[in-house]
């Protein structure tokens, strides 16, 4: 009897063990995509580090002619951008999504559901070519003499200058619009994922829909939230076509949010197609930093999530 | 193996002669790449040539640069560029090039109350107002070239383009060449350090945001400001006449050019002589090797370039780009007799 099996398993243990190195060459291919890009991208930006060393990450300088280059409006309207993206993304992205699953009777929430999960699917160069022929006249017609003149804030820095409808400001709501339906989405799920029975135990000790929501549901699904909006932070810093028509493309770092700027992945587009020598080192060395800040944000992102995990608990 | 395997992989190897056999019937191939201005042109030519002739020919406009790259490498027959390349870059490679179009670059404003094609501006004016030194439109500079116009007190705003291009180097350099100052600031590129003003994505976007602004000035190749029907700048000429940007101005610029001193057609259309030309023309080159691997391809692609020279020009016209003038065909012809070599032999008797 022993005979029969011993033989059936090692006919068995052939494709099993293949089908084990398979996937485990299909997962290591991860891991050397990720090295050869860092390394590639590190090699062809050597001339460009070597040339301009250190500065490079703080000049703002950007001659064609005479080959010299800094990357600091770059990083400068990358940052700036994503920070607007962010600041107006999260809070409507938390509310939207909050509604859908709290508040909203099923009939609007699945209506509703369908359209943020249709508009996370529009491909972000329709958000570019909006923002050209729609939005930019609205801001300047209508956002940015509202903001400067009628609230008055052109005394502060932020918003003086010449009003083009062009610039950071601009870019960095477009990028909010864009990355809004993508972080509700996925906040919706997180909060549908917060088992009814712990709520319903929090109703049922007296607690109002407020402090449900703000002690129970968020705090319960904090780590999912965070994800979400790590998930639209790293869409937001290395998208390219939808600013690409809309930020103006200066290379300065300039605090009016009303002034054109320009972004690492707008300059890589505008440039690589006719660059080469320096110039072509240049992008790869900001291909390099782009990819070393959302290296960052991802660290700090896993960091922020152990640490919201040991401190709230949380199912999620 | 199993019999229906057998059967299949036959089939499959049967299937593999037949394309095989197909695509050696069919006529040569040739693939070219480069520029972008001469896009619309391309594409028409190489779709209506493939149509009466047979010869299939693949143009991709993935940018001047890359163009040249592309030739380099030589993963292409032939390469298009807007920006010529200099002789003994040529030498080094053993390419040569040759013109193929001629194109304007338009300074194209947006002033209400002025009427399109009455402003009249310098080549210093117009460099001045990209170094950004003329702030407002009814600057006296401005007035006492065009007393007859009501200038608005707009501030100026300049549009640039955004992206690296072969419409920027020809239009920056014009203006090194009738400013010293600019000649000395930002310089002749395709992309430069803009003193002042907001960037356009590619021609489009440089006449869109025009358009958008009052007060705004840009620059575009001719046919985005007719297709957008733009106020389009008078020029004054190196002969010191105002002229309009049209066709024949630009025609007369490449007809008025010495063409004859100038080893390597290493011609630059800017600021050229003559009372009707254009300042700011171009010229897009294709560039080829002289010892060309195949004679069967050289001679097919000398048998495409002759064609676009005589039934290609007529395409060209009817998508505002200039051919070239019949004496210039004819010295690009000569050339091709005495440098192209395939397989050791002279290819165009």
């Amino acid at each position: 009897m022993m005979m029969p099996v011993k033989k059936m398993r090692k006919v068995l243990s052939l494709p099993d063990s293949l089908f084990h190195w398979l996937t485990m060459a299909s997962a290591l291919m991860i891991i050397v995509l990720m090295i050869s890009f860092f390394a590639q991208l590190l090699w062809y930006s050597l001339p460009s580090i070597r040339e301009f060393g250190w500065g490079f990450v703080l000049s703002q300088e950007w001659d064609p002619v005479r080959n010299l280059y800094g990357a600091a409006g770059a990083i400068y309207g990358t940052l700036v951008t994503t920070l607007i993206a962010m600041l107006i993304a999260a809070p409507l992205s938390f509310g939207i999504a909050l509604f859908l699953v709290e508040f909203a009777p099923p009939y609007l929430s699945r209506v509703l559901g369908q359209a943020i999960d249709l508009l996370a699917a529009v491909p972000s160069i329709i958000y570019g070519m909006w923002g050209l022929f729609v939005f930019v006249p609205i801001m300047q017609k209508h956002v940015q003499p509202f903001l400067a003149d009628t609230l008055g804030l052109k005394a502060l820095p932020f918003f003086s200058g010449p009003q083009m409808g062009f610039g950071l400001l601009t870019s960095g709501i477009i990028l909010a619009l864009m990355i809004l339906p993508f972080i509700s989405a996925v906040m919706r799920d997180v909060f549908r994922m917060v088992p009814p029975v712990v709520k319903e135990s929090a109703y049922g000790t007296g607690a109002t829909t407020w402090e449900v929501t703000a002690d129970v549901t968020t705090r319960y699904g904090m780590q999912g939230l965070l994800g979400a909006l790590f998930l639209g932070l790293g869409r937001a810093i290395g998208e390219t076509m939808a600013v690409l028509f809309i930020i103006g493309h200066v290379q300065q770092v300039s605090f009016s949010l009303f002034a054109p700027g320009t972004t690492i992945s707008a300059t890589l587009a505008n440039n690589f197609a006719e660059a080469e020598g320096i110039s072509k080192s240049v992008l790869f060395e900001l291909g390099l930093i782009l990819l070393v800040i959302s290296f960052l944000i991802q660290i700090a992102a896993q960091y922020w999530l152990n640490k919201v995990r040991r401190s709230t608990g949380g199912g999620l | 193996m199993d019999a229906s395997i057998k059967k299949l992989f036959g089939l499959s190897l049967g299937l593999a002669a037949g394309l095989g056999a197909i695509s050696g019937l069919a006529a040569e191939t040739l693939n070219g790449a480069g520029a972008t201005f001469p896009a619309p042109v391309y594409n028409k030519w190489t779709y209506n040539y493939g149509q009466s002739c047979g010869t299939k020919i693949n143009y991709q406009s993935i940018g001047s640069g890359a163009g040249i790259a592309q030739i380099k490498a030589k993963t292409v027959n032939f390469g298009a560029s807007d920006e010529p390349l200099a002789k003994e870059e040529m030498d080094k490679f053993g390419l040569m090039q040759f013109p193929m179009l001629i194109g304007g670059v338009v300074p194209v404003v947006n002033l209400p109350g002025v009427e399109p094609g009455k402003l009249k501006l310098s080549g210093k004016l117009l460099a001045d107002i990209f170094l950004g030194k003329i702030s407002k439109w009814d600057d006296p500079a401005i007035k006492e070239l065009n007393p007859e116009l009501k200038l608005p007190s707009f501030p100026v705003a300049v549009v640039h383009r955004s992206d690296s291009s072969g419409t920027t180097w020809i239009f920056t350099n014009y203006l090194g060449k009738v400013s010293e100052e600019w000649a000395k600031g930002p310089g002749n590129g395709k992309d430069v350090k803009w003193p002042c003003g907001v960037g356009g994505q590619k021609n489009p976007g440089v006449a869109n945001n025009v358009l958008k602004m009052a007060g705004a000035i840009g620059y575009v190749e001719y046919t985005y400001a007719v297709e957008a029907k733009m106020n389009c700048v008078n020029l004054q000429n190196k002969d010191g006449k105002f002229v309009a940007p049209a066709l024949e101005n630009f025609a007369a610029s490449a007809a008025n050019a010495d063409w004859q001193n100038t080893p390597g057609f290493f011609m630059v259309l800017t600021e050229q002589p003559g009372e009707k030309t254009w300042p700011i023309s171009g010229v897009t080159y294709i560039l080829i090797y002289k010892e060309q691997a195949s004679a069967a391809t050289a001679k097919e692609m000398i048998k495409y370039f002759s064609w676009c020279y005589t039934e290609g020009a007529k395409l060209a016209s009817e998508l505002n780009y200039v051919p070239l003038p019949e004496n210039v065909v004819k010295m690009v012809k000569d050339e091709w007799k005495k440098s192209l070599k395939a397989e050791g032999k002279q290819l165009v008797e």
